[in-house]
């Protein structure tokens, strides 16, 4: 079987969830190798939880410049990784990073490329991948084959269950030393500030989000108070993100995070389709609104018309009653 | 400074969207328009323009109603335009939309600083831009809610969901700008009267040196299998609260197991 390269998505060593959700579809592929970026320090954390997820081999790439320089050097290595190993396929994850490095390593390999798909999965004959990408705010379900050179795909956060790869095969480490042509340090990250942790899990990656929209007038509380008895991560729209109550980083939809949770709470939003684009393959949706002829509750498994500053907190307090 | 703006004309994100026989998106009998999220760009454009005495060129590709979206970009300051059309591009992917654009920026000549919307509110795989920095061999500076450019030199702000990244690269580059950036604005009469008078280039894939058989449809480097639309959300039950409201949210969230 050949090689599937995997990009690992880590914070300081600890993998993302995403990351074993790209192992767990690439060993469907073949045999999974991860390309882990990190500093020295930070490798040894990640590579564990790799192997759980069935890495058979890591490609340890620790060159500072890697780590210092937007996109254009991973390019390279994974362009030299391709070459080396004649790679089955390469699985990013659909970030801004993971799209644009798949972009780019397939003009270079003369590869197909697919970015934001749900689900990927051998081709008849291992003759490349075949891909489903849901488009069109979710209205559209795509079926493409990618047999061109090296399919190189992105997949979306929970778009697979992670399944723990269950082998005992000790991890294979090899140190990945790439020369990088000075054009590719073209683009140098010059300052990089860490976002506050805020003790919630992350937006795209979590089994539920609660998200507010204009309707919160700016107070967020009620909509924490609830995402917090949830376990949740905390979204918004984009009324409110440009209204400054909430940060860019949690705004869902086209221009924001695309999240596909269990379970998506909308308060306070309309559900305009730009919104929807970002939250419409969500399992389980349920909506509060004082309007009953919001277009959100078109979509909802669960809607409440009201207002979301008692309707809310009544439920979170009666969630943690029930966790006793 | 010398700016190319890459613009797209998409359908419509209002009205329905959907596909032809052949897969690729439906654009006839769909009312298109310049994509909104291409319009923050012109604006960085214009606005960098004005303070270096610069020239502003919108670029597109697409069939000919696309020149409506430059259109609207001269009417809102840009100076020229010009509109790769041609029968052979109808159905490309983003591999040959960076080829095509990449060659006709290359024709443009002469270039500072190449610009690009987010993603198109169609198509958003928000490839092309690192495509086109792949093509071109200048580096790509993608993603930016904050941009300025000093003594050639730009300097930008990249936000990910954990970090906050300011960057930096030489010119030329290529430069992709988020809607947060700035506030795009409407075309003024003076606008709209002046672009009329502005010029607009028009150039088939021949003028380029690109050969039909690079782009289009069946020059893809991924084949779509089917396109099946998905049965709409069935609703299931809304409430309206009189005082239990949350009560009977927490009550179907427990019956789903998510307490
Ligand atoms: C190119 C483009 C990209 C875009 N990208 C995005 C995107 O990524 N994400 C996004 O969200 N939007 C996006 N938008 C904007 C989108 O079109 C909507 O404007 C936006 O989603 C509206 O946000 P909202 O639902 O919070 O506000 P509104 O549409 O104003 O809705 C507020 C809702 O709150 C309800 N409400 C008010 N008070 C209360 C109360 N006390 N209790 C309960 N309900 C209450 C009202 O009934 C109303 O339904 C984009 C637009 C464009 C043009």
């Amino acid at each position: 079987m050949s090689e599937v390269l995997v990009l690992v998505d880590h914070v300081e060593g600890a993998v993302r969830k995403s990351t074993a959700e790209l192992l767990t579809a690439a060993r469907r592929l073949g045999e999974p190798s991860a390309v882990l970026v990190a500093a020295p320090e930070h490798a040894d954390a990640a590579r564990e939880s790799l192997g759980r997820y069935g890495a058979e081999k890591v490609y340890r790439v620790e060159a500072p410049e890697v780590r210092e320089h937007l996109v254009a050097p991973l390019v390279d290595v994974f362009a030299n990784l391709v070459e080396r190993t004649g790679a089955a396929a390469v699985l990013l994850p659909s970030d801004p990073d993971g799209n644009e490095v798949a972009g780019r390593l397939a003009v270079r390999t003369g590869s197909g490329v697919i970015t934001d798909a749900v689900d990927v999965q051998p081709a008849e004959d291992g003759a490349g991948v075949r891909t489903v990408q849901s488009v069109f705010a979710g209205s559209y379900t795509v079926t493409s084959l990618v047999n061109r050179g090296t399919p190189v795909v992105t997949l979306k956060p929970n778009s697979v269950p992670v399944e723990e790869a269950g082998g005992e095969a000790a991890v294979v480490e090899e140190a990945v030393d790439v020369s990088i042509p000075e054009e590719s340090l073209a683009a140098r990250i010059v300052q990089r500030s860490e976002k506050q942790q805020t003790g919630r899990p992350g937006l795209t990656e979590a089994a539920i989000v609660v998200s507010g929209g204009r309707g919160t007038g700016g107070d967020f509380g009620p909509v924490e108070q609830l995402a917090d008895a949830l376990g949740a991560a905390v979204g918004a729209s984009r009324a409110a993100v440009d209204a400054g109550w909430y940060p860019h980083a949690y705004q869902v939809g086209q221009t924001g995070a695309s999240v596909s949770p269990q379970l998506y709470v909308a308060a306070g939003i309309s559900g305009a389709i730009q919104h929807r684009a970002g939250m419409q393959t969500s399992k389980t949706i349920v909506a509060v609104n004082k309007d009953a002829e919001a277009p959100i509750f078109e979509l909802v498994d669960f809607g409440v018309v009201g207002d979301l500053f008692t309707v809310l907190p009544q439920a979170a307090e009666e969630i943690q009653r029930r966790k006793g | 400074m010398n700016i190319v703006v890459c613009v797209k004309y998409v359908p419509d994100a209002q009205a329905g969207r959907g596909f032809e026989a052949d897969h690729t998106t439906d654009r006839q009998g769909v009312d298109g328009l310049l994509s909104e999220l291409d319009e923050y760009p012109v604006e960085e454009a214009l606005k960098l323009a004005e303070a270096t005495e610069g020239t502003v060129t919108v670029l597109t590709m697409g069939p000919e109603d696309a020149a409506d979206a430059i259109k609207r970009a001269l009417q809102m300051g840009a100076d020229q335009g010009v509109h790769v059309c041609d029968d052979a591009i109808a159905g490309s992917d983003a591999v040959a939309t960076s080829l095509v654009l990449a060659e006709a920026i290359r024709k443009v000549g002469d270039i500072d600083l190449v610009l690009t919307g987010l993603a198109s509110t169609d198509g958003s795989m928000s490839v092309v831009p690192a495509m086109l920095a792949e093509r071109l061999g200048v580096p790509q500076v993608t993603f930016a809610s904050e941009l300025s450019v000093e003594e050639g030199t730009v300097r930008i702000r990249r936000d990910s969901d954990v970090a906050s990244e300011t960057i930096e690269a030489r010119l030329p580059a290529v430069v992709s700008v988020t809607d947060v950036i700035n506030e795009p604005r409407y075309p003024s009469f003076k606008g709209i009267m002046a672009a009329k008078k502005k010029p607009v280039e028009t150039w088939t894939l021949a003028d380029l040196g690109v050969d039909a058989s690079q782009v289009g449809l069946d020059a893809a480097w991924t084949t779509v299998e089917s396109v099946e639309a998905r049965p709409p959300r069935e609703q299931g039950e809304v409430v309206t609260d009189e005082g239990q409201g949350g009560q009977a949210l927490a009550e179907f969230l427990a019956s789903r197991k998510f307490v």
